[in-house]
């Protein structure tokens, strides 16, 4: 029963972030003399209003799922890889060049190996960090920062001087290459939907697999709760955090080749890291590393995204509400210890007379749901 | 160009771009040697450059040619409640440094953004009218040869963040306060046996880092950039934070490593009119910084680091 409550208070703490979240940017609303009702809900059709508006909720998903399940991996190894931005970035990069460099090429050969350029060049980007670490003990986490910008300069390097002729975008790449579906472009009204969310699904489901189901999965899990014991044991640490850093970076940098080959399908110079990195890091925090969590997380903070740039227009609110929406999300999942001791505490005060009945599995309900009202109550407070 | 008008525009050109710099590294010093890291500098110097044009764009017909000095202690003020977010999380409610600072480079770029829409309809605002601009010292600009290198039309800000680092670390390695600071970071069960508030100091630590930073963004918005938008900080707080640790932990290593990384992004900039510096390709220029970084890192620094106690949540026993 312990278990189930414990599984439960893990549920709450995004729930409640997420409903906190949106509590507080409605207050930065109200500040401001907006109304909040009409804001959320132009957002709100502006996520899912049309057929249009879901594919590019959509659109928006299937990235973010690949760079926060690149984030989760190497987190659940115990690394911070807040890097996924500059492997993101180089797997767009990587994706677009390998398919505007062999554009005759025909699709069922292109696409596959254009994917692979991209995960390869976000795995080897982040490799650099994983071998840094594993033999030289470097933080992983001012490495990767490091990282990111140096992408940053190279790709806009490589995109105006070896890519292009001093132009600031690519040409758009061959047709062959497209994850684009006619079926999917037409089934939601000419969106920019394309194959990548399929792939999404897909690579969520075997990072659960690779993650629950495999020796290298369980290498990465023991080295992450404890790389001494996992060492002990006979595992090599080494070996493992190099093979979770590769893997994170292949997803961010999967994730990358479907902004180029998918949403932007070129790529051109930037004045920041895609914003992609960050957000998949806001998901899968609040997916708490797990891929099922990371779907929904990342259909929440896509279907923000999309909506939130409605708002503007609809109601005149500045579509930047929404970031600090999730910016203060991720600070309350963050900051779950706060969140956590007043469920803990609430229990306590109102468990008293249901300890008795520890066996009764019915139990852990409704003492965890007055443990949620009384987080509201307190919620509204502030 | 002589040699001596050569100099004198690589060497101003270079404090200009470490300005903000030294100042955010020095924050990023106090914050990390009372055992908190922050990697939430970046989005610290985008409040301090926000609230110093604001106050700049609004002021400068009151306050004059001082109006920038004031913007920059402004944006110091607003990076300090800014950071106080951060200690929070940190301190009182155990929230990951690295995911509290995360979420301040989150937050600062959206709010600021939000706030210019809200105050000037735009994504930015206008350009400001009170820059910092070039300072010729009144004496010391007569030293032959030095003068008209070093003290001509050059950035005050920039000498001023020198002092500002020499008083840094004079507080933090000889002073009462400091130690205290240090010994937090070092080892804070120790530190609190000997009736040293740990939080107060850890407090102390994060907030001057906010001041700081804050003041460092308000440099680079008002001697760099002259106006706001979302890409008026992009990477300084990071560079700062690799100062930070190229300097290792120390105000005056901090600064050097500031005044070198600026003089690194100066080059991308004047790099065209020097002889060899020309015909390297810009991006290597761009890239120095990082790259220099990560190799001192493997090399230099390696495994002896910054405070032993750095990025640990101090949980106090009962």
């Amino acid at each position: 029963m312990n278990d189930k409550r414990q599984t439960l208070n893990n549920l709450l703490v995004p729930i409640l972030s997420v409903l906190m979240g949106f509590l507080i940017g409605a207050i930065i609303m109200l500040v401001f003399n907006f109304n909040p009702i009409e804001g959320y809900s132009a957002m709100f059709k502006g996520a899912f209003g049309t057929p249009f508006y879901i594919g590019e909720t959509l659109r928006q998903t299937a990235p973010l799922i690949m760079t926060a399940l690149g984030f989760a991996l190497a987190n659940i190894a115990g690394f911070f890889n807040i890097g996924v931005a500059g492997q993101a970035l180089l797997g767009w990069t990587g994706s677009v060049w390998f398919a505007i460099s062999f554009p005759s090429l025909p699709s069922p050969i292109l696409l596959p190996l254009s994917i692979l350029a991209g995960v390869l060049a976000g795995a080897l980007w982040a490799g650099i960090a994983g071998f840094l670490r594993a033999f030289f003990g470097v933080s992983e986490v001012i490495v990767t920062i490091m990282l990111n910008h140096t992408s940053l300069y190279t790709v806009n390097y490589l995109i105006r001087n070896v890519m292009t002729d001093s132009n600031d975008s690519t040409p758009r790449i061959p047709e062959a290459a497209s994850l684009r579906m006619e079926w999917l472009t037409d089934l939601t009204n000419n969106s920019t939907l394309h194959a990548g969310i399929f792939i999404s699904l897909i690579m969520a489901f075997l990072v659960w697999v690779l993650i629950k189901k495999t020796t290298t999965g369980y290498e990465i899990r023991a080295v992450g709760l404890n790389p001494m014991a996992s060492k002990y044991a006979g595992m090599s640490t080494k070996r493992t955090i190099i093979v979770s850093m590769l893997l994170s970076g292949a997803l961010a940098g999967l994730g990358g080749a479907m902004e180029g080959l998918g949403n932007f399908q070129n790529v051109f110079v930037q004045g920041a890291v895609p914003t992609l990195g960050f957000d998949g890091l806001a998901v899968a925090l609040l997916g708490l590393s797990n891929p099922i969590g990371i779907i929904f997380a990342a259909l929440l903070f896509g279907a923000l995204k999309i909506g939130g740039s409605s708002m503007p227009l609809a109601v005149g609110v500045p579509s930047e509400v929404v970031d600090i929406v999730i910016a203060f999300i991720i600070f309350f999942v963050g900051a779950n210890y706060v969140i956590r001791f007043f469920l803990e505490r609430n229990k306590k005060k109102t468990a008293g007379p249901i300890e008795k009945h520890d066996s009764d599995k019915a139990s852990g309900t409704p003492e965890s749901l007055s443990g949620t009202e009384k987080a509201d109550k307190k919620e509204d407070k502030e | 160009m002589n040699v001596t008008a050569v100099l004198q525009n690589v060497i101003a050109s270079a404090l200009i771009y470490s300005a903000p710099l030294i100042l955010t590294a020095l924050g990023g010093t106090f914050s990390e040697r009372s055992g908190i890291v922050n990697v939430g500098l970046e989005g610290i110097m985008v409040m301090g450059a926000f609230s110093s044009v604001v106050f700049n764009l609004a002021m400068a017909d009151t306050f004059g040619s001082l109006t920038p000095w004031i913007g920059m202690l402004v944006g110091g003020a607003i990076g300090f409640v800014f950071s106080f977010f951060h200690a929070v999380a940190t301190v009182h409610w155990r929230a990951d440094h690295i995911i509290s600072g995360t979420v301040i480079n989150l937050m600062a770029p959206a709010l600021a953004v939000f706030l210019t829409n809200i105050i000037y309809g735009a994504r930015q605002t206008d350009f400001i009218k009170a820059r910092f601009g070039f300072f010729t010292f009144p004496v010391l600009s007569d030293i032959p040869f030095i003068g008209p290198i070093l003290f001509t039309n050059t950035s005050l800000p920039a000498f001023v963040g020198i002092g500002i680092a020499i008083l840094c670390w004079f507080l933090l390695f000889k002073t009462k306060f400091g130690l205290r600071l240090r010994s937090v970071g070092e080892h804070p069960q120790a530190a609190d046996t000997l009736g040293i508030n740990v939080y107060l100091m850890k407090y102390a630590g994060v907030l001057l880092s906010g001041f700081l930073g804050g003041m460092g963004g308000a440099i680079q918005a008002q001697a760099i950039a002259s106006n706001f938008s979302a890409s008026t900080i992009a990477g300084q707080g990071f560079i700062s934070m690799a100062a930070m640790i190229f300097g290792k932990w120390n105000p005056l290593g901090a600064m050097g490593a500031a005044i070198f990384f600026g003089f690194a992004q100066s080059l991308a900039v004047t790099g065209n009119y020097i002889p060899v510096i020309q015909d390297i390709p810009s991006v290597w220029l761009q890239v120095a910084p990082y790259i220099i970084t990560i190799l001192a890192l493997v090399f230099v620094i390696g495994k002896s680091r910054g405070p032993a106690a750095n990025g640990k949540t101090y949980i106090k026993s009962k």
